[in-house]
């Protein structure tokens, strides 16, 4: 008995951690369509920021502050990726709106270079974030253990869609995102300043990948190639979720979330996924727009 | 429609302005560690410096291990130069990258081999690597010097193997944690050759000497969860698991091992893929108290050894570590100069000849190149991993072990090599 409900428990956590790193593409594939192959990047740049703050923390400060140093470190990996976002819209991605084939190639380009720039700024070696003591161990219940880590990131995961949904739908500024991604034509000729959107927009999908690094960064380990594990799943995620909903992401993210451990569990990690991904392949044949497709009267939806 | 033409080819130029810069940029990082070497003559005796090849991953998922002992060669030949050099030649290494990608090793292998006409190649760490290369190293008659411990049931003339082979790792572990850990063992591994082959000796193994399966599981390259396994693993209560992850994979493991509740006195676990190197990245406190089996650490009490890690830490920093392929690499470098002197020549097939019995002082101890196999005679050694991440050896052979790559030795492993 005590095996299934850690089971059910791990898939919960698998998926809150698919979402996480999915949540940042919901915005920059799923409303922006910019298929972005550096999005793995940006999980590992904030995990890499999660590094630099422990550092900060245990180097300059008094020991006993050390068990705060991970509620500054969420938002200095947002600030320190979606900062890195806005460079990369500026200086690519802004070219390439509404050209699939070219960003995949540019983004992917930029892939390797962040993943070499973390090479060489970072080592090869793979680095080790000490998580907060507040955080090590499990909560005992019904003599079941349930790592702090994992229920701290399911935590996260709903703050962080909260204050998404929030952003986008509860505020002007998200009512202008939306406009924007929606009919940009009509939403520029009421004046929207389409150009800032975007690259806030594209910055703050970008941050949110790295408060996703930050998370991870008390699970694994710290590397240049962080991301590249990542990359597939999530894009999964949102596709299977339906592109541009968050609904969807949710909903995307559980499901690929659950199948991945309940199949492992029946079988082994690698058959697993073969079935996951037979499963999302097989159910985007039926439905190709995923679980949650966007209704939109804009002309250019095909 | 001109000036709609004329934005569009606005925005073509810069965006293929763009591209290029990406491509420029990551050419330039990516290129930096591919050809160090340019000048000098051919690797053959004629001129005044010897080329030798030296091929490990210097990106991609690898990096994290190839270049220490990519490191360490390089220490080795500064120091063989530093007193003369061999046969009275500078050493001139000829650094490639082979990326993490096995196809890239055979490429950079025929270039070094083609190309540069290199005496010897240091290079390799996965297994998958050291086939691509294989074919390449016999049908050009160069010689590959292979640093990691690995899977065995392999001989190649043309590859010496200053690793471990299987049973002066593998199963004299399996044998030291049944006589005093206990029956029960949990097989968990990355899915690839060395794991799957590895695994597959330790359950002849355990058949024969009575221990007991009770799971056997596999995780893909760059898995990332564990929480599934280590769920199976309680259910299975075994006494010990045997771990032969690789890479990233390791840090995931014990990480969230330890946030599961289960400690090191809970639980016996014996990596073999896990070093110093690794160590470090895992963090030492996820890892205190796991075992590991290898033939070297860097506590190990030689003389030389005292001298290597010096030397090391001086050259490339005091927050470095030495581990067991680090070392391997090392010797190889030593072993082939020694075998050269003998030789007299830098000619593959006299090297070769001379290198049969050769014996170095390495930091683990004294070597020996077998030739019947070229395998070295080596000591096994199982560590236990302490707080500050250094590994306290806890058994060892009082000498060195024959290799046997084959398990020819062993009547429970008829039938494992072909």
């Amino acid at each position: 008995m005590d095996t299934y409900v850690l089971q059910i428990f791990n898939g919960l956590s698998v998926s809150s951690i698919f979402m996480l790193a999915a949540l940042g593409l919901a915005i920059t594939f799923g409303l922006m369509k910019v298929i972005n192959m550096a999005h793995g990047e940006f999980i590992m740049i904030g995990a890499y920021a999660t590094y630099l703050i422990q550092n900060l923390f245990s180097k300059y400060l008094p020991a006993d502050w050390f068990d705060f140093y991970f509620i500054f470190a969420v938002p200095a990996a947002f600030l320190l990726a979606g900062i890195m976002g806005y460079i990369l819209e500026y200086m690519v991605i802004r070219h390439l709106y509404g050209r699939a084939l070219d960003s995949i190639l540019a983004t992917w380009g930029v892939s390797l270079v962040l993943q070499q720039l973390a090479r060489s700024v970072f080592g090869a070696p793979n680095v080790d974030v000490r998580a907060p003591n507040i955080l090590s161990g499990g909560l005992l219940f019904a003599g079941m253990n349930f790592p702090y880590k994992r229920l701290f990131i399911i935590a996260l995961v709903i703050a962080c869609f909260v204050g998404v949904y929030v952003l986008l739908y509860k505020s002007s500024y998200g009512r202008k995102i939306r406009a924007v991604m929606q009919n940009r034509a009509m939403a520029a000729s009421l004046g929207i300043n389409t150009r800032r959107i975007d690259a806030y927009t594209f910055a703050f999908g970008s941050g949110l990948a790295g408060i996703a690094g930050a998370a991870l960064s008390l699970l694994g380990s710290i590397g240049p190639t962080l991301g590249t594990n990542y990359i597939v799943d999530t894009f999964m995620v949102v596709v299977l979720g339906g592109v541009g909903t968050l609904l969807g992401t949710i909903a995307g993210g559980f499901i690929i979330g659950m199948g991945n451990t309940t199949f492992e569990f029946l079988t082994d990690a690698s058959l697993g996924r073969v079935i996951v991904f037979t499963l999302v392949i097989l159910f985007l044949q039926w439905r190709p727009r995923g679980l949650f497709s966007m209704k939109s009267r804009a002309l250019d939806e095909d | 429609m001109n000036m709609k033409y004329k934005r569009m080819m606005k925005l073509k130029k810069s965006a293929a302005l763009a591209l290029s810069a990406l491509f420029v940029a990551s050419s330039l990082l990516t290129g930096c560690g591919s050809t160090q070497s340019a000048k000098g003559n051919s690797g053959e005796s004629g001129g005044d410096t010897i080329k030798v090849g030296v091929l490990h991953s210097m990106s991609g998922t690898m990096a994290i291990s190839e270049v220490s002992v990519k490191d360490a060669e390089l220490m080795a030949i500064d120091e063989i130069n530093a007193k003369g050099g061999v046969l009275g030649k500078k050493i001139e290494p000829v650094v490639e990258d082979g990326a993490s990608d096995p196809a890239v090793f055979a490429e950079k292998a025929k270039k070094l081999l083609q190309q540069d006409k290199v005496a010897t190649v240091f290079g390799c760490w996965t297994s998958a690597s050291r086939k691509a290369v294989l074919p390449v190293f016999e049908s050009l008659k160069g010689l590959l010097w292979y640093p990691v411990q690995y899977e065995g049931m392999e001989a190649s003339p043309n590859i010496c193997y200053t690793g471990a082979a299987p049973n002066q790792q593998i199963v004299p572990a399996v044998e030291w944690l049944l006589k005093n850990k206990g029956k029960k063992i949990f097989l968990i591994g990355s899915d690839y050759v060395f794991p799957r082959t590895a695994n597959k000796i330790i359950k002849a193994e355990l058949q024969a000497e009575g221990g007991e399966l009770v799971g056997e599981e596999y995780t893909p390259m760059g898995h990332t969860d564990y929480s599934t396994i280590i769920n199976k693993i309680k259910e299975a209560k075994p006494d010990v698991v045997f771990n032969t992850l690789n890479g990233d994979s390791n840090v995931a493991f014990f990480k969230q091992l330890k946030d599961s509740g289960i400690s090191s006195k809970d639980l016996t676990t014996c990596s073999v893929s896990v070093a110093e190197e690794e160590v470090r990245g895992i963090g030492a406190d996820n890892m205190a108290g796991h075992l590991v089996s290898w033939n070297y650490y860097q506590t190990t009490n030689t003389p030389e050894n005292v001298e290597f890690v010096k030397n090391y830490k001086a050259k490339y920093g005091a927050d470095r570590v030495t581990d067991d392929p680090i070392e391997a690499g090392y010797n190889a470098v030593y072993l082939w100069a020694a075998a050269v002197e003998k030789a007299g020549s830098t000619d593959v097939e006299k090297v070769r000849e001379a290198m049969k019995g050769l014996t170095f002082k390495a930091p683990e101890g004294t070597v020996k190149i077998e030739g019947e196999n070229q395998h070295l005679w080596k000591p096994v050694r199982i560590g236990e991993v302490q707080p500050d991440g250094s590994i306290k050896e806890i058994w060892s052979t009082s000498e060195a072990i024959r290799p046997d790559p084959f398990l020819k030795t062993y009547s429970w492993a008829e039938g494992l090599s072909n």
